[in-house]
C-alpha cells in the first residue's frame, strides 16, 4: 500500500521555486494551508503566479505573499478585502487577472479533468469576455474559458490517511479538492493523519493518487 | 422616511418575493436582512457560494463552528439538512438554474436589465467574486438597493459602469417602489405612498412605465 511522504511545512516551502505557478486553496483564508504559506513567505521564492479565490487579508493567507512582494501575477475572483492588493495593482507592482468565481473554479476543475476548456454564459457582454472566443451552441452564446493548471498546489484538508486520502471539514473545502487535481506537485496540510482505511472508501473526498506530500498543521 | 428605516423597509418588501421551498442566494449587506422578514410559513434554503446549502447563523454548540464562514468570509453556521461542497459544485448549482432567486445590491441598473455592481474604474478594484455567475444563473434576479446614490439616479437608461451582466435583472426593489424589468422597459408596479409617482420618476433616469394596477407597497 502506497504511503504518502509526510514533510514539514518548511520542507514543503522549498518545493515552491522562483517563477512558478502556485495554486492556494481557501476562501478568505477559510481553508488556506496557513502553516505552509507562512513558510513560503519565509523562504521567499519570487515572481510567483498565484491562483487563489482571493487575496486573503493583509498579511494572512495569500496576503502574506502579496505583502512580501513575492507575487508577480495574481489570478483571483475577489480582492476587495485586502486593500494592499488594490494598492499594489494601482502602483503597477502586480499583474491582476480577475475572473468570475464560478469560472475560476471551473478552470481549475477543467485542468484537473484534462479538458481543453469549457463554455459558460457568465461574463457575456462584460469586460470578462474581452479577447475571448464566443461560441454559439443551439442559438445561445457562451464564452470559451481555458483550463488553469499549476506547478504546485497548496491545499488544506482536515484529515488524511497515511496513503494520502483526504477529507475536508466545513466550508474549508471550497477550491481545495479542485486544486488537488490540477497541479504537478500537490501538498496537503491536515490536522491529523490516521492509518490507511480509517477514513473509509465511501468517505474519501480527494483520492491519494492526487496527493504527493502531507504536512501536519503546525500551531500558529 | 428616516434613513435608518430604509434598508429594513426594502428587505421587508423583498421577503414577500420568496416562496416556501425556494433556494436563495443573498448578497452581502441589505440582502442578508431579508430572512428576518419572511412569513413563518415560508422556509427557504440559503445557498452560500463559497460551498454549501443551508447557510444559518453561527451555532456555538456545533463543534465544527470554526470551520464555517459565509461568502463574506465571516463566521457562519449550517442547517441540519445542509451540505458542504467544493466551489465547482457550488457554481454548477448556481449556473445550472438550481437557485430560484438571488437578491443583491447594485451600483447601477438599466432599463434593459443590465447590472453594474462590481467595479468603479480608477477607484475600486474589488473583483466580481460570484456575482457574475449568480446574476446569470439564478432564475430570478432581484436588485435590492436605495433608489439613488446621494440623489443621483442609479436606475438608468443605460449603465455607464462596466457591466456585471447583460439583460439579467428581473425586479428592482427600493424605498420608493417595486419595479419589474420587462422587454418594454421598467414597469413601476408598486409605490411607497410617502412619494408620488412624479417623485419616483424624478429620481429615476429611465422612463418608467406605470402599471395599470399600480398599488401601494404597504
Amino acid at each position: 500500500m502506497a504511503k504518502t511522504k509526510v514533510i514539514s511545512a518548511k520542507e514543503a516551502a522549498t518545493l515552491v521555486k522562483d517563477g512558478m505557478t502556485v495554486m492556494i486553496g481557501g476562501f478568505m483564508t477559510n481553508g488556506t494551508a496557513e502553516s505552509i504559506v507562512k513558510e513560503v513567505a519565509a523562504a521567499g521564492p519570487k515572481d510567483l503566479t498565484v491562483i487563489c479565490n482571493d487575496a486573503g487579508f493583509q498579511g494572512v493567507g495569500t496576503g502574506r505573499l502579496l505583502s512580501n512582494g513575492q507575487i508577480k501575477k495574481l489570478i483571483a475572483s475577489h480582492v476587495g478585502l485586502n486593500k494592499e492588493c488594490g494598492q499594489k495593482f494601482s502602483a503597477g507592482e502586480l499583474d491582476l487577472v480577475l475572473q468570475p468565481q464560478g469560472t475560476l473554479a471551473e478552470q481549475v476543475r477543467a485542468a484537473g479533468a484534462g479538458l481543453g476548456g469549457f463554455l459558460t454564459p457568465t461574463g457575456l457582454g462584460t469586460t470578462v469576455a474581452d479577447g475571448k472566443e464566443i461560441v454559439t451552441v443551439d442559438g445561445q452564446d457562451y464564452v470559451l474559458e481555458k483550463p488553469l493548471k499549476a506547478d504546485v498546489a497548496i491545499v488544506q484538508g482536515f484529515i488524511a490517511d497515511e496513503s494520502g486520502n483526504i477529507r475536508y471539514k466545513g466550508s474549508t473545502r471550497n477550491f481545495n479538492p479542485l486544486m488537488a487535481s490540477a497541479a504537478d506537485t500537490v501538498i496537503v496540510e491536515v490536522e491529523k493523519i490516521v492509518p490507511a482505511g480509517e477514513i473509509g472508501p465511501d468517505y474519501v473526498e480527494t483520492p491519494h493518487i492526487y496527493v504527493d506530500y502531507l504536512v501536519l498543521k503546525e500551531e500558529a | 422616511m428616516e434613513r435608518s428605516e430604509i434598508k429594513p423597509f426594502i428587505a421587508k418588501r423583498v421577503a414577500k418575493e420568496l416562496h416556501d421551498g425556494d433556494v436563495v442566494n443573498l448578497g452581502i449587506g441589505l440582502p442578508t436582512m431579508v430572512p428576518d422578514y419572511l412569513d413563518p410559513s415560508v422556509k427557504i434554503t440559503l445557498q452560500s457560494e463559497n460551498g454549501f446549502i443551508g447557510l444559518a447563523a453561527v451555532d456555538p454548540e456545533n463543534p465544527d463552528a470554526d470551520y464555517i464562514v459565509n461568502a463574506g468570509g465571516q463566521p457562519a453556521g449550517i442547517e441540519k439538512d445542509g451540505m458542504f461542497f467544493d466551489s465547482a459544485t457550488s457554481f454548477s448549482i448556481i449556473r445550472g438554474g438550481h437557485v430560484d432567486a438571488t437578491v443583491l445590491g447594485s451600483l447601477q441598473v438599466d432599463e434593459k436589465g443590465n447590472i453594474a455592481n462590481w467595479i468603479i474604474p480608477g477607484k475600486m478594484v474589488p473583483g466580481m467574486g460570484g456575482a457574475m455567475d449568480l446574476v446569470v444563473g439564478a432564475r430570478k434576479v432581484i436588485v435590492a438597493m436605495e433608489h439613488t446614490q446621494k440623489g443621483a439616479p442609479k436606475i438608468l437608461k443605460e449603465c455607464t459602469l462596466p457591466l456585471t451582466a447583460k439583460n439579467q435583472v428581473n425586479m428592482i426593489v427600493t424605498e420608493m417602489g417595486v419595479m419589474d424589468v420587462t422587454p418594454e422597459g421598467i414597469v413601476l408596479k408598486e409605490y411607497n405612498p410617502e412619494f408620488t409617482v412624479e417623485d419616483i420618476q424624478a429620481a429615476t433616469e429611465a422612463k418608467l412605465i406605470i402599471a395599470d394596477d399600480l398599488k401601494p407597497m404597504i
